[in-house]
């Protein structure tokens, strides 16, 4: 029942049987309050569930993130520092502050509206029981964010991307998969200096992302880009505190709505606090 | 119950001969044995007698198999596996019951005579032949299903692919940094010293890559089995990595002695208390077998003759024979350190060469007909 109840969960029609190759697919979640759609014939657990779940939705920052992370946090970790002029990508210049001695300043405010959103969002996905892939190429921080996702009880992918891990998926790991419903990317370019492919593969499966982008960095397929440092330790640790404080608050919350509903928490939120 | 027989084929030809001994050195006595094609299997000793005559059939298929790993969804369910391996007890107390043993001790090996007794197979291939082993050795090791009800994989790194392995590189550097703190807390305190108990590594070797990927139940490439070696090192050339010493060793194997595996014939003695022993050496058809006794003359004798006048010409085949068949019979008489330089020297391993067969279309093992361009 919980199993059943839960592919109604995100996008309200992933029935795994009906997709032919098997996978199951996510549709982009808004966060407004659109309506989710509901089988005709409702118990009355099923309607709890749904009230438990657009609950979140009416207010505009129900898990009152702003109080974690304030403009002096992210200067003080070094978040607006960009690359030199010449890494410039032509889409960043509307995050862009300025340029100092030939370094690009990222405009925090700016940031700071990004990072709302973008937690925002990530809380949401949480709340509601979906998989978060946190992804990150940089070998220096590959096991701060692994560590990250172990603590949230989410996932990581911080090596090397084989090519059809999201396109090719029934293959790769076996028919009934379920793929990621969030991929945050804390660096969306790979060794190499390119756009990783994750971030092509997810809008390819329709999957949302989240993205630090730095200033030599393409945000336009990031679906909540965050403009930011992605080089510095400090930065990096700032985002990954900040993401793994969202996804436990997120996580905790719901676990306390289902105890006051009195509906038992199993198979819906998988994970540690 | 089984009958035993033991295979012997002596040589036609067998000549012996002893000499007087001279002045506290060894006498050597040889049996010489020419001759073109003869066998001469060496009595084997009674506790190998079984298991030379069970013929090898029961081969498992670990021993075939290629590591399934993430090749595909799990073939043998788990419910299939455990009537698999009910039906092996129950299986396996009724073929006792068959063959008049007590049900409670009796062993693979038994097992593997009652089949070789009760369907005797003149197949030659290893997997023709037929097979009663436990589920386990004959079902390769699998994954189960990786996610639960609800979708989400268990572990935190199923979408890399390789979770396994990945997570072993994690814990491995996760150990790595907690040394490093560990060592930054000891010089916060002037407590670090370059002298600290240092892991021993003498007589292990680290896991070959066949090895760690039955441990991980994961095919890995050699890139990684690579990386994963580099980043061990990396753990051991930390001062303090000592702190992880039982971290390290479960990657660690012991490496077997070499010189526990040479068969040491104890000593015999005849009836005037001299101590004797002999050891027999082939090369390439020549044979030989030497008798050595102590405290004696050091007068060589071969088949009656002295060895200045036996040989002719001493070829090389002989000079080796003689050679292995010496080092073997002087074994007995020898400690443990000097069996194992005779070892490294290269004294006790017999030459293996012999003779390539001519082949058709060639003019004899590797050379070919002159080619002639018209």
């Amino acid at each position: 029942m919980a199993a059943g109840v839960l592919t109604k969960g995100l996008c309200g029609f992933r029935q795994p049987r009906i997709v032919a190759a098997g996978y199951s697919c996510s549709g982009p979640l808004y966060a407004t309050a659109t309506a989710v759609k509901t089988l005709p014939l409702q118990t009355d657990s099923t309607a709890v569930t749904d009230e438990i779940q657009n609950l979140p939705l009416e207010t505009p920052d129900f898990f009152r993130l702003s109080e974690l992370f304030s403009l002096k946090d992210l200067f003080d970790a070094r978040v607006h520092l960009g690359h030199k002029k010449g890494c410039r990508h032509r889409l960043m210049e509307p995050y862009l502050f300025g340029s100092r001695l030939g370094q690009d300043i990222i405009d925090l405010d700016q940031t700071m509206a990004h990072l709302q959103s973008a937690l925002n969002f990530t809380a949401h996905i949480a709340y509601r029981g979906g998989i978060i892939l946190f992804v990150s190429r940089r070998r220096q921080f590959s096991h701060v964010v692994e560590s990250t996702a172990g603590d949230c009880g989410e996932y990581a992918h911080t090596r090397y991307w084989q090519g059809g891990l999201l396109t090719n998926a029934p293959i790769q790991y076996g028919p009934g998969v379920r793929l990621p419903d969030l991929i945050v990317f804390l660096s969306t370019l790979n060794n190499v200096f390119q756009q990783h492919v994750g971030v092509r593969d997810a809008a390819k499966m329709n999957i949302p992302t989240v993205g630090v982008v730095d200033s030599n960095c393409n945000p336009s397929l990031v679906t909540y880009p965050v403009p930011g440092n992605d080089d510095t330790p400090a930065a990096m640790e700032l985002y990954c505190r900040l993401f793994k404080m969202t996804i436990n608050r997120a996580k905790d919350k719901r676990r306390q709505m289902e105890l006051l509903q009195g509906l038992s928490p199993a198979g819906l939120i998988h994970g540690s606090s | 119950m089984l009958l035993l027989s033991t295979y012997f084929l002596f040589s036609p030809e067998r000549r012996t001969a002893n000499m007087a001994a001279s002045g506290g050195r060894t006498v050597g006595s040889f049996l010489w044995k020419c001759g073109n094609c003869c066998f001469n299997f060496n009595t084997v000793s009674s506790n190998l007698t079984r298991q030379v005559l069970s013929r090898q059939l029961c081969v498992s298929a670990v021993l075939h198999r290629k590591n399934l790993a993430a090749a595909g969804p799990e073939k043998f369910s788990e419910e299939f596996i455990k009537k698999q391996v009910e039906e092996f007890n129950i299986g396996k107390r009724h073929l006792a019951n068959m063959m008049g043993e007590d049900p409670e001790t009796f062993t693979q090996g038994d097992i593997n005579r009652s089949i070789a007794y009760l369907f005797p197979s003149g197949l030659f291939d290893k997997k023709a032949k037929p097979l009663m082993k436990h589920p386990d050795e004959v079902f390769p090791k699998q994954r189960a299903v990786q996610w639960g009800a609800d979708g989400r994989p268990f572990h935190f790194l199923f979408y890399t692919g390789k979770q396994s392995y990945y997570s072993l590189m994690h814990d491995t550097f996760t150990k790595a940094l907690a040394v490093e703190k560990h060592q930054d807390r000891l010089r916060g305190k002037d407590l670090f010293t370059q002298d600290a108990k240092q892991i021993s590594l003498v007589g292990s070797r680290w896991l070959l890559k066949e090895e760690l990927e039955e441990l991980l139940v994961e095919t890995i490439s050699e890139h990684d089995y690579a990386r994963f070696i580099q980043l061990m090192e990396r753990l051991l050339s930390l001062p303090y990595c000592s702190v992880e010493e039982d971290f390290v060793q479960r990657y660690r194997r012991q490496l077997e002695i070499q010189s526990s595996k040479q068969q040491v014939q104890p000593l015999q003695y005849d009836q005037h208390g001299v101590a004797y022993s002999t050891g027999d050496g082939r090369r390439k058809t020549a044979m030989g077998t030497v008798l050595l006794r102590d405290s004696g003359s050091g007068s060589i004798s071969i088949n009656g003759t002295n060895y200045v006048h036996y040989f002719p010409v001493l070829q090389d085949r002989q000079a080796g024979a003689l050679r292995l068949a010496i080092s073997r019979a002087m074994l007995s008489f020898l400690s443990e350190g000097q069996v194992e330089t005779m070892r490294q020297a290269g004294l006790l391993t017999p030459d293996p060469r012999i003779k390539e067969r001519k082949k058709p279309g060639q003019e004899g093992a590797r050379r070919k007909f002159t080619w002639k361009k018209r």
